[in-house]
């Protein structure tokens, strides 16, 4: 399986999702410049965390104009995996292609810490390699992090099982109703605050993040390859 | 050409954390008289004229872009101005 991660101006959690993908999954990944035109022989996508150009005006707001994102629509439209982590969360937001918005942290603080999380929905590319309530620990880093949708889209995400991942325990950010990562509809795009690349290797802290990545492979396996 | 103004807040209904802070600061000064604070953005777009109303193009980058329609809302104010 092969993935793209996109790099844009700004973006530093790149060389770690590669990292994950190459070295502790196994799989083929390149990067991918922002105003790249193609993500052809990719099948599924990375958006790693950062600070896309600086945060400026709103997280995400300006990447989602980057030539490569309308690529990236096209890739989630062919229902490739598409991955946004904290940032990249951000940006998948204000594409449109996840419903609703981030707000700063209740606190006001960018918090830069381990966090336990639920998987509240383990029947999604990116989660079957978990099991159903399983709590894992896995780094958050941001200070825009508290998840806002008005109550409509809110019965909706519960409705249709769009909530994977929530957070247990404390929650860091102010998010609603504990929310750390949505899925769309269709099942195929994810974004979620915490950071599952950095928690790939037990010598780094923890591999509770493998999993979402062998998830992905897992289920691209069972789609597209005889007998796998 | 036009000068635009545009100011950018939280929605009414979206709870605004920085406000929240501010407006405890200034009860911890003592103005009490103060009942909410609402943080936003104010933002000057000098416009060319052209074909379209200046008033369509302002809303269509407003919507795109300058505010987030889920939690913000937006409104200008348009003023002659002369090119520089």
């Amino acid at each position: 399986m092969k993935f793209a991660v996109i790099v844009f101006p700004g973006s530093n959690c790149d060389i770690d999702m590669y990292h994950a993908i190459k070295d502790e999954l196994g799989e083929e990944v390149e990067f991918v410049w922002h105003d790249s035109e193609s993500l052809e022989g990719f099948d599924g996508v990375l958006l790693p965390g950062g600070f896309s150009y600086g945060d400026y005006l709103r997280t995400g707001a300006i990447a989602r104009f980057s030539n490569v994102m309308k690529e990236v629509v096209k890739a989630a439209n062919e229902g490739k995996p598409v991955l946004g982590v904290c940032n990249g969360f951000q940006i998948l937001l204000e594409a449109g292609l996840l419903p609703g918005a981030m707000k700063r942290n209740e606190s006001l603080k960018f918090i830069c810490s381990q966090t336990q999380l639920k998987v509240v929905n383990n029947q999604t590319m990116f989660s079957n390699v978990y099991q159903p309530n399983e709590v894992i620990t896995v780094p958050i880093a941001h200070g825009e992090g508290n998840y806002y949708c008005d109550e409509e889209t809110l019965e909706k995400l519960k409705k249709n099982n769009q909530i994977v991942f929530t957070y247990e325990g404390t929650n860091p950010n102010g998010s609603l109703i504990d929310i750390a990562g949505i899925i769309n509809e269709k099942g195929n795009v994810l974004g979620m605050m915490p950071h599952p690349e950095r928690a790939v290797d037990e010598l780094l802290g923890g591999a509770d993040g493998l999993k979402l990545f062998q998830s992905i492979v897992k289920q691209w396996r069972e789609s597209n390859v005889i007998n796998a | 050409m036009y000068k635009v103004k545009v100011y950018v807040t939280l929605r009414e209904s979206v709870l605004d954390p920085q406000g929240t802070a501010v407006m405890h600061s200034l009860h911890a000064m003592n103005y009490n008289e103060v009942s909410d604070v609402r943080i936003g953005k104010y933002m000057e777009l000098m416009v060319e004229k052209s074909d379209r109303s200046v008033e369509d193009v302002v809303k269509e980058v407003c919507d795109r872009l300058l505010a987030n329609p889920v939690i913000e809302d937006y409104r200008y104010e348009i003023e002659e101005a002369v090119a520089k």
